[in-house]
């Protein structure tokens, strides 16, 4: 069978796969955000506190990701909770490098004038420095996004969703008609899925950078 | 404030905008707005409505950072009037920018005691009190991430305005620092240059109607044309609006041009002298201070004396219409060698000489020297000796509002006049200097006295 039959008659199931990948990145990209964001806006400000941060974060990223899988299947067992704590803890390390750097990176005299107009120091975190930060922030969520798309597929070795499911049984079955296929099918259908979701990220860049710092 | 008089105010202002137009040259705009300084002191001030400036008082304010056994700003006692411009000049590093973040507590005073209008405000939420403050900063300190509106509206947003004062405040905001609101709204601070986004900051700084406002530098980032601009149009402002301004800067000159009364600092903010531009300028309290005050302080002072404050010289005028022989019979009589022609209506038209009139035989209309350049009576005289000294005959035609003849200020009138002013702010400063040594006797007579008491 060639790639394209296999393709249409097989489309129902890889769709369903690729759409569980596309959704279970989504997913921990969302909490990853949120979590980096607080961890980067809590510690930009002290030299050792960031300095933790990121060693804590590449830390993580530096297991490989089958056995953080594993290592975790005994805690949360099987299926989507080991796929999701892995995927987010791998998300962390650019959105939190991003978020301090970015923090960094705004201007003082800035800050100054908007303690020195009278802004509390929510109101200067939200209107101000993370707006200021918001560019470098969302090329670390994007870089961390175009990684979680290929580590997804490791999470079908703990019964996780998505399209590592067609990788690992085209892996297991090498040599019988349809492996090839499997394989190619499942990377392909990842590298598509991330070429969409960076897309996406051109867009979401678009309509949320003030045309007033857009470059 | 009521509801009323405010509006009453923007009224005013914008038709005061209105009236110095667009799309003129920014000489004619300059003169508009002089003559508009004109109308301002003849009418009963209408910015009387406006929250006007409220009083500071420093008391032993110090600031020490931990490592350093010298504090950085030491002991600064000071009272600012209501409504007054005080400059804080010194060299870099002197704390002077310290002291000012001082009062709205940008920088927490180790020790010592901050009040606006008699209220203790060292303790109070530092939020809450530079909602009151407005604060301009060097290169404008703009949100790049804003527009222009949404900048200037932050401050009345932030203390509740409902959304239509904000809208309306911010259009006042923009003609008031001479920006075209239709135009300049929805621009990003990028998309200016250096000087209009000065003076949107200025405008932020004033948004909420603050009764102070603090200026560190805020001029430093600007080429010296658009800075002598700004300072113009400060100087303006603060007619329009009495506000306390404390604006710090490394430079005299513009010191002296802005200030009511100039605090020269020293290292760790010492008062070297705090005194009105004159008298720093005429008696400088010691070698620092006449150090900082650089050299052609003479030259300084004539910037601090409009025209308006000397006497003009007499000078022979004719009309247009005057017939000719009328016009020979006055350059006879009197002991001028030549007169002014003034046009139909009463503007300064052409210099004639004796000898242009020998010449002109029966008709003047190509006689005589066009006048070309005119002070009005709130130039300083810095500029009116420019204008004499360019000019070829030595002496330059006073005009009023309306580009009406008021007289003739020359060489010999200029030297007088500044004479006559150094002489006065020589006493001036003599009687002063008398008061304080009398003042510090007395303190020292109590302290020996006070001390005498203790065991």
């Amino acid at each position: 069978m060639g790639f394209w039959d296999y393709l249409s008659s097989r489309h129902q199931q890889l769709l369903t796969d690729a759409f569980q990948h596309a959704s279970a990145v989504f997913q921990c990209m969302v909490i990853a955000t949120v979590l980096g964001i607080l961890i980067g806006v809590v510690s930009y400000r002290s030299g050792w506190g960031s300095g933790l941060a990121i060693t804590t974060t590449s830390t993580i990223l530096t297991i490989p990701s089958l056995a953080m899988i594993g290592l975790l299947i005994p805690l949360v067992g099987l299926g989507v909770a080991p796929t999701v704590v892995t995927l987010t803890l791998y998300g962390l390390l650019p959105i939190v490098r991003n978020s301090i750097v970015g923090l960094r990176g705004v201007d003082p005299a800035l800050v100054d004038a908007a303690k020195g107009i009278g802004m509390s120091r929510a109101a200067r975190m939200l209107r101000v420095e993370l707006p200021l930060a918001w560019p470098p922030i969302l090329t670390g969520i994007r870089v961390s996004t175009q990684m979680l798309m290929g580590i997804a597929a490791i999470a079908a070795y703990a019964s996780g969703p998505g399209l590592g499911n067609e990788i690992f049984r085209g892996i297991a079955s090498l040599g019988s008609a349809n492996a090839l296929n499997e394989v190619l099918a499942g990377t392909l259908g990842i590298v598509v899925l991330a070429l969409l979701f960076d897309a996406a990220y051109v867009l979401i860049g678009r309509l949320t950078i003030p045309r007033g710092i857009r470059v | 404030m009521s509801e009323r008089s405010e509006h009453e105010r923007s009224e005013h202002e914008r038709s005061a905008y209105e009236r110095s137009g667009y799309g003129r040259g920014e000489h004619e705009r300059i003169a508009e707005e002089r003559t508009e300084h004109e109308r301002a002191e003849a009418a009963p001030a209408p910015s009387g409505a406006s929250a006007s400036g409220a009083s500071i008082q420093l008391e032993n304010l110090t600031k020490r950072y931990a490592g350093n056994p010298d504090p950085s700003v030491d002991n600064v006692n000071m009272e600012i009037k209501a409504g007054e411009t005080v400059i804080f000049v010194g060299p870099s590093g002197c704390g002077k920018s310290t002291t000012l973040k001082m009062i709205n507590r940008l920088i927490e005073p180790t020790s010592g005691r901050i009040r606006i209008n008699d209220e203790d405000v060292t303790d109070i939420d530092p939020v809450k009190l530079r909602r009151k403050v407005g604060y301009a900063i060097q290169s404008s300190g703009l949100f790049p991430h804003m527009t222009v509106a949404e900048n200037i509206a932050l401050v009345p947003k932030m203390v509740g305005w409902s959304k239509s004062k904000v809208k309306d405040r911010v259009e006042e905001m923009l003609d008031l620092v001479g920006l075209d609101p239709r135009e300049f709204h929805g621009r990003y601070p990028r998309q200016l240059s250096g000087g209009q986004q000065q003076r949107v900051g200025v405008a932020r700084a004033l948004a909420a109607d603050p009764p102070v406002l603090l200026m560190d530098e805020p001029f430093g980032a600007v080429d010296p044309i658009t800075r002598d601009h700004l300072q113009d149009e400060l100087i303006r402002l603060q007619h329009e609006l009495h506000k306390t301004i404390v604006f710090v800067t490394h430079d005299f000159d513009e010191a002296i041009k802005l200030g009511d009364r100039i605090a020269v600092l020293r290292e760790r903010s010492h008062i070297a002298q705090f005194d009105t531009p004159e008298a720093i300028l005429t008696n400088p309290a010691d070698d620092f201070v006449s150090g900082f005050v650089g050299a052609g302080a003479a030259l300084k002072r004539l910037n601090l004396t409009r025209v308006r404050d000397v006497e003009m010289a007499e000078f022979p005028t004719v009309t247009v219409d005057d017939p000719l022989q009328s016009i020979f019979n006055k350059l006879r009589s009197g002991p001028h060698n030549e007169l002014l022609m003034l046009d139909r209506r009463n503007r300064p038209y052409k210099w004639l000489r004796r000898g242009d009139l020998m010449r002109a035989k029966g008709s003047l209309a190509r006689a005589g020297q066009m006048v070309h350049d005119t002070v009005t009576r709130d130039a300083t005289l810095h500029d009116a000796l420019e204008a004499v000294l360019i000019d070829s005959g030595g002496r330059v035609a006073v005009t009023g509002r309306r580009g009406e003849y008021i007289g003739v200020v020359d060489m010999e009138t200029l030297m007088n006049s500044v004479h006559e002013l150094l002489e006065a702010d020589r006493l001036a400063a003599i009687e002063h200097q008398h008061d304080l040594a009398e003042l510090r006797h007395h303190q020292t007579e109590q302290e020996l006295e006070g001390g005498a008491e203790k065991p």
